[in-house]
């Protein structure tokens, strides 16, 4: 590019400004990305390096980090020994995995029924994407009161009903976390959902309505087809959040109780502030970026072969045009 | 093969009435072409044939049968959209197989109707591309091959060459004229081109405003407009329009306007002595005008030569008479310079008059 303009200048310059130029053009680009990469540096790539330095050291919260033994990943390895810590990986799994495809069925069937043009959809729409927009400690307010065991909204209404209650947040306190992140998170896969819905070609749906599909033979044949790319990535992005999940679950049932909600993050939190020893709460915290890294590059490969497949079958189109 | 007949069809979005009753009946076989100006209500007949928008009113007859309550998939139809409107995720075959295969056939029979119908079109080197690896004129041939797959009574075409640049659009109508020989089938056209609507169909219908101008043969309609929108939509270059008022000189009828007075001969002479005084409009075709300068005055047209569109064989010249403009087509080789003002004679039995205010043929 530089090249070109500096080549094809109008007037031609003399050799040493054409030169300075060039070097401006081709060194500009760092300049916009700079301020950038040093607060990537300082607020990232530094903690980052300080975390893996401390998931080595033998750390307690008493000690500066300098009066701290090296051990080598003896932290990383004694952590698949600890029960606490699988029981706490596997809580993360389950609710993660749940959430996803419980929120992607909801998610993808609302917008399937809201996909039309009815009177007042405008404002069900902005309805439906009102829990998302909720701070995610009011959620967790909000849901331990409709959970009290004797004042809460679902319990009272079980026993108006004369039905027995529910012990919400002792028994089945996984299934209860799991509604509160259901009830916030669907409306994210629902508006992301709706979007490729609306942006599918309507006259290929007109032409299945002609060819003989019914309404469910569209769905299936073509409009979750097509919707599949937005999708996947939205999955890849619900599942990226529900692995990082905190504060509900913290408001909610602290993790307990015993350790039945007790996911990654909250057992990381509770080994730094309770346990207090500062290099296994950085290893685990290391376990858990490297999922999420791997989950993340999964979804970055997602894309990139989609538009490397997008443009061979273009590059095909136009050879034989 | 299915008679389509539309009863009084009314189309209203809201308050707003786009068709106003459209009454129309085709016959067997035939290849009907509704053509008109762009919100002329064309594509909504045919959506509405098709069943893809409700019948606000009135009625669809196919065979005597009412369908206007059918889902589009119980209509017997096949439709050619203007953006082709393929299955992006699908590639060539089973694009085309699509129908079949929802209509659960055997898999040797949708094979060989595949195979058919993709050497019909030409398309049997591409089954396994994916729309996206096709050019514009390929994709149009999967819609077509689609369409003739369902093997419906009834086959409807939405600006299906729109979208094609005007080399392909002509190689792409010609072989249309040609499929529509060879399958038996009701086909319905929208256009909003009249060239393809002159070249493709059996019957023209030309709608203007949601109402229907008038339909018949190409010949008919271009020979003997019904009024003059419709003598101004089809053919070109487009009429010459030139007002003008009728008066008796003795046995002879006149139309007299801005510098010209035209003696009427034959028929139309007989049909505009009945109506002496009368404010028209005169309209002859650019083709009906030639170079003559020998030509009497009562028989002619006096014109200034301002602008010459050399096109090949042809030219066009446009020139003033009086205020108004007139195109005229002439041969290439006639001998003529800018600025001149030359006689042209009209031809007198492709002259039409139309009523100013109505603007009905007289």
């Amino acid at each position: 590019m530089s090249d070109i303009t500096a080549a094809t200048g109008m007037n031609q310059p003399r050799p040493t400004v054409r030169k300075a130029r060039r070097l401006a053009n081709r060194l500009s680009p760092y300049a916009f990305v700079g301020p950038a990469i040093i607060v990537l540096f300082i607020a990232l790539i530094i903690p980052l390096g300080y975390m893996i330095y401390g998931s080595m050291l033998d750390w307690t919260a008493s000690q500066s980090i300098g009066e701290a033994d090296f051990i080598g990943l003896k932290n990383y390895t004694d952590l698949w020994n600890d029960p606490r810590f699988m029981k706490s990986v596997s809580v993360t799994l389950r609710f993660a995995f749940i959430v996803v495809v419980v929120e992607l069925l909801i998610g993808v069937g609302l917008a399937l029924l809201l996909d039309r043009d009815i009177k007042g959809m405008t404002f069900l729409r902005t309805m439906f994407i009102l829990p998302m927009m909720i701070a995610p400690v009011v959620v967790g307010l909000m849901w331990r009161f409709m959970y009290h065991p004797t004042d809460g909204t679902f319990n009272r209404l079980l026993e108006k009903m004369d039905l027995p209650t529910v012990d919400w947040l002792g028994q089945h306190a996984l299934m209860s976390v799991i509604i509160a992140d259901i009830w916030q998170w669907t409306p994210f896969i629902f508006i992301l959902a709706l979007a490729a819905l609306q942006s599918l070609p309507r006259s290929a749906l007109e032409a299945a309505r002609i060819d003989g599909a019914t309404a469910w033979q569209q769905i299936i044949y073509i409009k979750l087809p097509l919707m599949m790319p937005v999708l996947i990535v939205t999955a890849l992005l619900r599942l990226i959040d529900a692995f990082k999940v905190l504060e509900v679950i913290l408001v909610l049932t602290n993790g307990g109780p015993g350790q039945e909600t007790q996911i990654l993050s909250h057992r990381i939190n509770e080994t730094m502030t309770e346990v207090r020893h500062l290099g296994e709460a950085a290893a685990m915290a290391n376990y858990l970026l490297i999922l999420l890294m791997a989950l993340t590059l999964g979804m970055l490969a997602f894309n990139n072969w989609q538009e490397k497949r997008a443009a061979r079958i273009r590059a095909a189109a136009e050879e034989d045009v | 093969m299915p008679r389509i007949r539309l009863e009084g069809l009314v189309k209203r979005y809201g308050a707003v009435e786009v068709l106003h009753g459209i009454d129309l009946e085709m016959a067997d076989n035939e290849f009907t072409v509704l053509v008109g100006p762009s919100g002329c209500g064309k594509s909504t007949t045919l959506r509405m044939i098709a069943g893809l928008e409700d019948v606000s009113g009135g009625e669809i007859y196919v065979d005597d049968v009412p369908v206007s309550h059918l889902e589009p998939k119980d209509r017997d139809l096949a439709m050619v959209f203007q953006d082709y409107a393929l299955y992006p995720h699908m590639n060539v075959a089973q694009n085309i197989s699509f129908a079949l295969r929802l209509a659960k056939r055997p898999k040797a029979e949708i094979d060989a109707k595949v195979r058919q119908v993709a050497g019909m079109v030409g398309l049997t080197d591409f089954l396994d591309r994916k729309p996206g690896a096709l050019s514009g004129g390929q994709r149009q041939r999967v819609a077509m091959a689609r369409a003739l797959a369902k093997d419906s009574g009834i086959f409807l075409f939405d600006e299906p060459l729109s979208n094609l640049d005007a080399k392909l659009r002509g190689q792409m109508r010609a072989e249309l004229a040609m499929m529509s020989q060879q399958v038996e089938k009701s086909m319905i056209y929208v256009t909003h081109d009249q060239i393809e609507a002159m070249t493709l169909a059996d019957r023209i219908v030309v709608m203007h405003d949601g109402y229907i101008q008038q339909q018949g043969t190409p010949e008919k309609l271009f020979k003997q407009p019904a009024n003059k929108f419709v003598a101004g939509f089809l053919g070109m270059p487009p009429m010459n329009f030139l007002n003008c008022q009728i008066e008796a000189r003795g046995a002879d009828t006149f139309v007299k306007g801005d510098g010209f007075a035209l003696r009427l001969r034959g028929e139309i002479a007989a049909k505009a002595a009945r109506h002496a005084r009368k404010e028209v409009t005169l309209g002859v075709r650019p083709s009906d005008l030639s170079f003559a300068g020998d030509a009497q005055p009562e028989d002619s047209l006096k014109l200034d030569v301002k602008v010459s569109e050399y096109v090949g064989a042809q030219s066009v010249l446009l020139c003033a008479c009086g205020d108004a403009s007139v195109t005229v087509e002439v041969n290439s080789e006639t001998p003529m310079a800018l600025g001149e003002t030359l006689v042209f004679e009209v031809n007198p039995a492709r002259v039409h008059l139309f009523d100013r205010e109505s603007e009905i043929a007289l």
